[in-house]
C-alpha cells in the first residue's frame, strides 16, 4: 500500500542548473518584484529580523509546523539551482526541484492559477536577488503528515490546474484582478474557510475564515461592512492600510497592505475592482448606508465602560478629536464591531495597531497592559452597543482571556 | 472619590473618574516627572508603571486604577540617592532636552525588573514604543545597558546591535 502511494506520488528531480542565471530583462524583473509584493512572498519567506526571502519563519497549521524555505538564489540552501521549469513546477504542482512534495501551506493551489507570464516574471525577480546562505529549520509535523507522499492524494482531490480564463463579458481590469486574486495574491488562503484536510471549501469561497487568531471577514455578499466596499475604497485600503469609510487594516492584513503599497498601482487597482465585484451584493452595497453620526445612547446602560471610553478612547475616536478631523474612520463604520464574534475588536483594543519600525501607517496604542480582562470586555461590549444595531456578543470576557492566552501572555 | 496608590502612598482624589492618570499625577499630586507629550499614546513621555507594566498614563482613566500599584519616576530614588536607572542616565548624559527621559526610564525599569539579561534586540524592541526627538537614542541605550549591569545582569550582545 505504502509502495503504491509512493509510486503514484513519485515525481522526478529536475536537473540542477549552474548557479547564477543571468540576462533577465530588467522590466521582467521589475514586474516580478511587483508580483512578489502582490503575493506577499516575504510575508512567509522572511523571518522576523531575518534577511529578505531567506525563509525560516514557522507557520503553525493544524497538521504541524511548516517552516518557510529559503527562496533566494543560493545554490546550496536556496533555489539557485532551480531552472525555470523547476520553478514553474513548484508554483503550479507544489513539487520542489528535487522531486519532493511541498506542503500546501505554500499556496500552490492558488499559484497554479497564475498566468505563465506572471510566474516567469517572479522567477526573474527571485533569481536576481542577492543569494543568502541560510538553511531553514526542519518542519515539525504531526504524524502521519510528515510523510510527504500523502500530499499527492491531497493534490488529486483539491488541486486545479491551469490559469483562469478571461471572461470576455468583463473589462480588462476585472479580468486582471481576478487572475491576481485567485492566483498570486491568494486572498482565499485566509478569507475562505477550509475543510478538515486543510483545503479551501470551494462552495464557500470568500465566506470569511479564521487565520492566526484573527477573523478574515467575508469578501462576498456576506460582507458585514456598513459602508459599501467600492473599488475606490478598496484601492485606498489595500494601498494605505486604511479606508476612511471602513477601518484600518489589522493583524495579518496589515502586513498584506504594507506589501501591496509597494506593488504596481494599476495591478492593485485591478485587485480592488475584482474584489469589489465579489461584494456587489453585500447589504451595504444594496441599501442606503447609515449615517456617520449614528450613536446609540447607551452610556447609562454601560456606566463603567462609558467612563473608560471617555478617558482612554475619546481623545481619538469622538467627533472633533484630532484623528477624526484628519479623516480617520468613525467607529460607527468599523467592520470589526459588525462581525459575528468580538475577536477582531478585542485584538485591536488589547494590542493596538503598530506599524513596524520605520514604516508609516495607522497607529493605535494597545490597552492590554493597562486594563484588565473585565475592563477590555466592558469597552468592547460598549462599542458594540453604542455603534451598531446588532445584538450583544456573548462571553466577551472569556474571549479576552482566551486571546491573551493564545498570545502567550 | 477615587483612591490611588502611587509609589506606595495612598491618595484620595476628587478628580472625575474619566480623568487620565497623568493629569492627576501632575496637577493634583505634584508628581511632575511624567510628561504630557502627544496625548495620543504615541510618544511615551507619560509612561508610568501599573502593576509593574509600562503604560501610557495620558490614556488611562483613574476609574480603572483602584487597587492597582502605580509607580512613577519619583519612586525610583531622589536626586541625592538615585536608583540604578536614573543614575545610569545621568552617568551617560543620556538627556538632551530631557522631556522624554522620565518615560524612557520607567519603560526600561519595567524591562530590567522582569529580565535583567535582555538581548540587544529585546532591549530595542522594548524601548521602541518611546520616542526621543533630540536623537539621544544611542546614549539612552547605553544608559540602560549600564543600569542592567548595576542591577546584576547585563544586555547580551547581539550581531544586530553592531552599528
Amino acid at each position: 500500500m505504502v509502495a503504491a502511494v509512493v509510486a503514484l506520488s513519485w515525481r522526478p528531480a529536475i536537473e540542477p542548473i549552474a548557479n547564477g542565471v543571468r540576462g533577465f530583462d530588467p522590466s521582467l524583473v521589475a514586474q516580478g518584484e511587483s508580483l512578489a509584493f502582490i503575493g506577499n512572498c516575504g510575508g512567509c519567506h522572511t523571518a522576523d529580523g531575518g534577511r529578505a526571502f531567506a525563509g525560516g519563519r514557522a507557520l503553525p497549521t493544524p497538521f504541524g509546523i511548516v517552516v518557510s524555505t529559503n527562496i533566494t538564489p543560493d545554490a546550496e540552501t536556496g533555489i539557485g539551482q532551480w531552472s525555470l521549469d523547476a520553478f514553474r513546477r513548484a508554483m503550479r504542482d507544489g513539487i520542489a526541484r528535487d522531486g519532493r512534495h511541498l506542503y500546501p501551506a505554500f499556496p500552490y493551489d492558488h499559484f497554479a492559477k497564475a498566468s505563465a507570464a506572471d510566474i516567469d516574471a517572479l522567477y526573474a525577480f527571485f533569481m536576481t536577488r542577492a543569494p543568502v546562505q541560510a538553511d531553514a529549520p526542519a518542519n515539525w509535523m504531526t504524524p502521519p503528515f510528515g510523510f510527504r507522499p500523502l500530499i499527492a492524494g491531497w493534490n488529486l482531490l483539491f488541486l486545479d490546474q491551469g490559469p483562469v480564463a478571461d471572461d470576455p463579458a468583463r473589462p480588462a481590469d476585472w479580468n486582471r484582478g481576478r487572475a491576481l486574486v485567485e492566483g498570486l495574491a491568494h486572498c482565499g488562503a485566509c478569507h475562505t474557510p477550509r475543510n478538515a484536510l486543510g483545503a479551501e471549501q470551494r462552495d464557500n469561497a470568500y465566506d470569511g475564515a479564521w487565520t492566526e487568531g484573527w477573523y478574515a471577514p467575508p469578501l462576498n455578499a456576506k460582507s458585514p461592512a456598513v459602508q459599501p466596499w467600492t473599488a475606490e475604497a478598496l484601492f485606498a485600503y489595500l494601498r494605505t492600510g486604511v479606508s476612511k469609510s471602513h477601518a484600518a487594516a489589522a493583524g495579518p492584513m496589515a502586513r498584506v497592505t504594507r506589501a501591496l503599497a509597494q506593488a504596481r498601482e494599476d495591478e492593485v487597482r485591478a485587485i480592488a475592482v475584482y474584489v469589489a465585484s465579489l461584494m456587489a451584493d453585500a447589504p451595504a452595497a444594496r441599501g442606503a448606508p447609515p449615517s456617520a453620526t449614528k450613536d446609540n445612547a447607551v452610556d447609562a446602560a454601560h456606566p463603567e465602560a462609558a467612563v473608560l471610553f471617555a478617558g482612554a478612547c475619546a481623545g481619538c475616536h469622538e467627533p472633533g478629536a484630532p484623528m477624526m478631523l484628519a479623516g480617520g474612520p468613525p467607529l460607527v463604520w468599523g467592520t470589526p464591531l459588525q462581525e459575528d464574534t468580538p475577536h477582531n475588536a478585542i485584538q485591536i483594543v488589547l494590542y493596538g495597531l503598530l506599524p513596524p519600525a520605520g514604516r508609516a501607517g495607522p497607529t493605535m496604542p494597545g490597552y492590554g497592559e493597562s486594563l484588565s480582562d473585565r475592563q477590555i470586555a466592558d469597552i468592547t461590549a460598549y462599542l458594540r452597543a453604542r455603534y451598531t444595531d446588532k445584538p450583544p456578543w456573548p462571553s466577551v470576557e472569556q474571549a479576552v482571556a482566551r486571546i491573551r492566552k493564545e498570545k502567550g501572555e | 472619590m477615587i483612591s490611588l496608590t502611587v509609589n506606595g502612598t495612598t491618595h484620595q482624589t476628587e478628580a472625575d473618574p474619566d480623568t487620565p492618570l497623568l493629569y492627576v499625577l501632575r496637577n493634583d499630586l505634584g508628581l511632575n516627572g511624567a510628561k504630557f507629550g502627544c496625548g495620543l499614546g504615541q510618544c511615551g513621555a507619560c509612561t508610568v508603571l501599573i502593576d509593574d507594566k509600562p503604560v501610557f498614563s495620558c490614556l488611562l482613566p483613574i476609574a480603572a486604577l483602584s487597587g492597582r500599584k502605580i509607580r512613577t519616576i519619583e519612586g525610583l530614588g531622589t536626586g541625592d540617592k538615585p536608583g540604578p536607572l536614573p543614575a545610569a542616565f545621568e552617568a551617560e548624559q543620556a538627556a538632551q532636552c530631557g522631556y522624554c527621559i522620565a518615560g524612557m526610564i520607567m519603560r526600561a525599569q519595567a524591562l530590567l525588573e522582569r529580565n535583567n539579561r535582555p538581548t540587544e534586540t529585546e532591549l530595542r524592541a522594548h524601548m521602541a514604543t518611546n520616542l526621543c526627538r533630540c536623537g539621544t537614542h544611542m546614549r539612552i541605550l547605553r544608559a540602560v545597558r549600564r543600569a542592567a549591569i548595576v542591577m546584576g545582569g547585563g544586555v547580551r550582545g547581539d550581531p544586530q546591535s553592531a552599528l
